[in-house]
């Protein structure tokens, strides 16, 4: 998500950082190298103006140009700006009303509204809210039909309607049901829609009168280039929008949408699409985009999102054994490797990193290391406990056992245990002396790596 | 106070009046509005100077043309403006309109479906570009040139898209091929076969719409590929992306990213009715010419027609 941004900065304020002395020629080569950045990464051009305006006022200041590492103070002032654009912090759903509560939808055509819908559904009955999904998109064919089937496999309700029935008709008869039936929460989604188009964007606001929804989301491709700023505000000229969500934040390498809408409406982005699975919708957080747009790394939901999946009984020991750098064994390792799937597996935990870190793994590719790490799971199957724990009994009859239980070479085998073995130094050195060295050490003896 | 509900969109289906290119100004109309406007008061008249390439910048960027699209035309313009010894700015728009033509024109090759039969067409994009409406209104189109049709069902990950085929089907009359589940490869592997034994002039194949940074999925459908090819050697014989017009510069990137992994043979603009910019297209032209089958230009099923440059350009600075 949006590396070519990040690139593209680091490479301009790459050369700040060596700076001694700021000077007005070299700010404003920066600032050029920024905004063509930020226009190839699809940032609407007004707003482009705008940062850059406020960049360059504040790296004029005496804030930098006293500062002893200048180069770091424009870094700063140009990711402290990023996050002021995209809002301040995390702005959550306000759900507090007499329920139940109605969240409408709203967007262009194909801009993920239905999956998001399902999306946010499963996020609330995850908080024990009573959830209703309810579709009034009776042009596209068989939208409804995609919602329900989703609501199916996520089994949450769903109001059933149909494409003969007018929107509105949808809308009083759902809100009727989801008070008869105590529901929490309300999810209307509603067909995509063109912000020129008056008759469906009068019939949105009708709905919206109907409804009179607490929160009214406006769904955004994150693709979406230099006209997101006017869709965003044809959107909130004529619905009071109260968010925004940004679909379809994994596929792309730019995201320059996410700046625009947020700068025309000044509503908050509440949350990003990051998969096409039903669980891949995840907060935003302003300030941790800002830092992953430098090249600071998504440390934070990185953490969150290993405290989600990650059984902490079982991280606990190998964090125990970690410590006392002894006993760490092949069932640590595999339960280890086990816990890095869980979270969506190496090549989304190395999006997450700084890119310090990303960037040591060099050319790393994901599905490369992850097919080793399948690989290697299944050679660890073919081991007896015993084995497991004492990984020096094993010797040439039990690898060549284990490797035609796996389906591999005896090479192979060997190989893990070359680099089970090299791991466990690593973790006796971790224990004495701490992550720096830990770092270095790790270099090139990920498996899959280098 | 329901009046604006009544609205019926069946009826614009059936509605033959407008012709074809009044329907692609109609449905460029905004695109032109601020494309046209914005170039008509630049070139109101007056001396050509600095700030006017400036303002040209602007209106090419805001369009979505790309960076290093708008760099080359605006290179183009200052050396016709040179050579051809202009010194007005209102001659400024026909030189702006000549390079866009010649960088548009190359990309204008209707696709034809002549040589094969069945002549099976992949469709291939992005989640939510518009691959499986793009069907229905190919589908319609190749039935008024007089060819049978029949469409396979390959996007069997979204919830609900065989449902969407099989409505457009319906509407269209035509056979939609699916299976419960399933795999892609298999749906269009017996569509394929199924044309083939019933002497179906054009196979469309729909699949699950993915993004370029998936790799396995962008694998999987250079498996399809491969299946295809199993069922009738050739084939696909047409391997069309499906971009939504709405997207800025990662459009660009699709295109890299799709004709790596399956040698694109042609592409679909959809949206273009409600994207206030086609300027995506000349940054695609510049760096990856593959041609530009159709566009989309509203939301009824004959709104997918040919690309035309001329008739692009034309309605752009109408």
């Amino acid at each position: 998500m949006l590396e070519n941004l990040t690139g593209r900065l680091q490479s301009v304020l790459k050369t700040l950082r060596g700076q001694a002395r700021l000077t007005e020629a070299n700010i404003a080569d920066a600032m050029r190298e920024v905004r063509m950045a930020l226009l190839e990464a699809d940032v609407a051009l007004p707003v482009v103006k705008d940062f850059i305006a406020q960049v360059k006022l504040r790296a004029q200041g005496r804030e930098v140009i006293q500062s002893l590492t200048p180069g770091q103070a424009v870094i700063q002032v140009v990711h402290e700006e990023l996050t002021a654009l995209m809002g301040k912090e995390n702005v959550t759903l306000n759900l507090s009303t007499v329920p139940p509560a109605v969240i409408l939808m709203a967007g262009l055509q194909g801009s993920g509204k239905t999956t998001t819908s399902a999306k946010l559904a499963k996020l609330l009955k995850e908080q024990k809210k009573k959830v209703l999904l309810v579709s009034a998109d009776v042009y596209r064919p068989a939208a409804i039909d995609q919602l329900r089937t989703l609501a199916r496999t996520l089994e949450i309700d769903f109001f059933q309607s149909d494409i003969s029935q007018k929107p509105a008709l949808i809308a009083g008869d759902s809100l009727d049901f989801a008070k008869r039936g105590y529901y929490d929460v309300v999810i209307f989604d509603t067909a995509g829609r063109l912000g020129i188009d008056e008759e469906m964007m009068a019939e949105i606001k009708e709905l919206h009168t109907i409804l009179k929804p607490i929160e009214t989301l406006f769904v955004v491709d994150a693709m979406q280039g230099q006209d997101a700023v006017n869709t965003a505000r044809s959107f909130n000229d004529v619905l009071p929008l109260t968010g925004i969500v940004l679909t379809k934040m994994d596929g792309d390498s730019r995201g320059g949408a996410a700046l625009s809408v947020r700068h025309v409406t000044g509503k908050p982005i509440k949350f990003v699409g990051v998969s096409e699975k039903v669980d891949g919708l995840e907060p935003f957080y302003p300030e941790r985009m800002a830092s992953r747009i430098l090249g600071m790394g998504d440390v934070l939901s990185l953490i969150e999102q290993a405290q989600k999946n990650v059984d902490l009984a079982e991280a606990q020991k190998v964090a125990e054994k970690l410590k006392s750098g002894k006993g760490f064994d092949l069932n640590d390792f595999k339960s280890q490797m086990q816990q890095m799937r869980k979270m969506g597996g190496v090549g989304a935990l190395m999006d997450k990193m700084p890119t310090q870190m990303s960037g040591m793994a060099g050319k790393m590719n994901s599905e490369d290391a992850e097919k080793s790490l399948r690989r290697i799971e299944g050679i660890i199957n073919s081991m007896t406990p015993l084995e497991r724990s004492r990984p020096d009994i094993i010797k040439a009859t039990r690898k060549r056992r284990i490797a035609a239980g796996s389906g591999v070479q005896v090479q192979d085998v060997n190989r893990l245990l070359n680099q089970f073995e090299e791991i466990q130094k690593m973790m006796k050195m971790f224990s004495k002396g701490g992550m720096g060295k830990f770092m270095r050490a790790m270099q090139g003896r990920f498996p899959g790596v280098g | 106070m329901f009046d604006f509900l009544k609205k019926d969109k069946a009826s614009a289906v059936d509605d033959p009046k407008l012709s074809w290119t009044d329907r692609l100004k109609k449905g460029l109309a905004r695109t032109r509005g601020q494309f046209g406007d914005r170039l008509s008061n630049l070139f109101g008249g007056g001396k050509i100077d600095d700030s006017i390439y400036e303002e040209l910048e602007t209106i090419l960027i805001t369009s979505d043309v790309g960076i290093a699209a708008t760099q080359s035309l605006l290179d183009q313009i200052k050396g016709r403006v040179k050579r051809q010894n202009l010194n007005d700015t209102a001659q400024l728009k026909d030189a702006l309109k000549q390079s866009m033509l010649e960088l548009l024109s190359p990309l204008e090759q209707p696709l034809d479906t002549s040589g094969q039969k069945p002549f099976v067409i992949m469709l291939t994009g992005v989640n939510g570009a518009g691959k499986t409406t793009s069907i229905g209104k190919l589908a319609s189109l190749f039935q008024a040139q007089g060819k049978s049709v029949l469409i396979a069902a390959g996007d069997t990950f979204r919830a609900a898209a065989k449902e969407q085929l099989q409505e457009w089907g319906h509407r269209n009359n035509v056979h939609v091929v699916s299976s419960e589940g399933g795999d892609p490869g298999a749906v269009i592997f017996d569509s394929v076969n199924s044309a083939k034994a019933k002497g179906i002039d054009i196979v469309l194949a729909d699949t699950a719409g993915r993004l370029p940074t998936q790799l396995n999925l962008m694998e999987e459908i250079r498996k399809v590929q491969r299946v295809i090819g199993k069922a009738l050697p050739g084939a696909p014989h047409e391997i069309l992306l499906v971009l939504d017009a709405n997207t800025g510069q990662n459009a660009v990137s699709q295109v890299k990213a799709f004709d790596d992994a399956l040698k694109v043979t042609g592409l679909v603009l959809t949206k273009l009715d409600g994207t206030a910019k086609g300027g995506v297209i000349a940054a695609i032209a510049q760096s990856r010419p593959i041609p530009i089958r159709f566009i989309g230009v509203g939301e009824t099923i004959d709104d997918l027609r040919a690309f035309s440059a001329n008739e692009f350009v034309e309605a752009l600075f109408e």
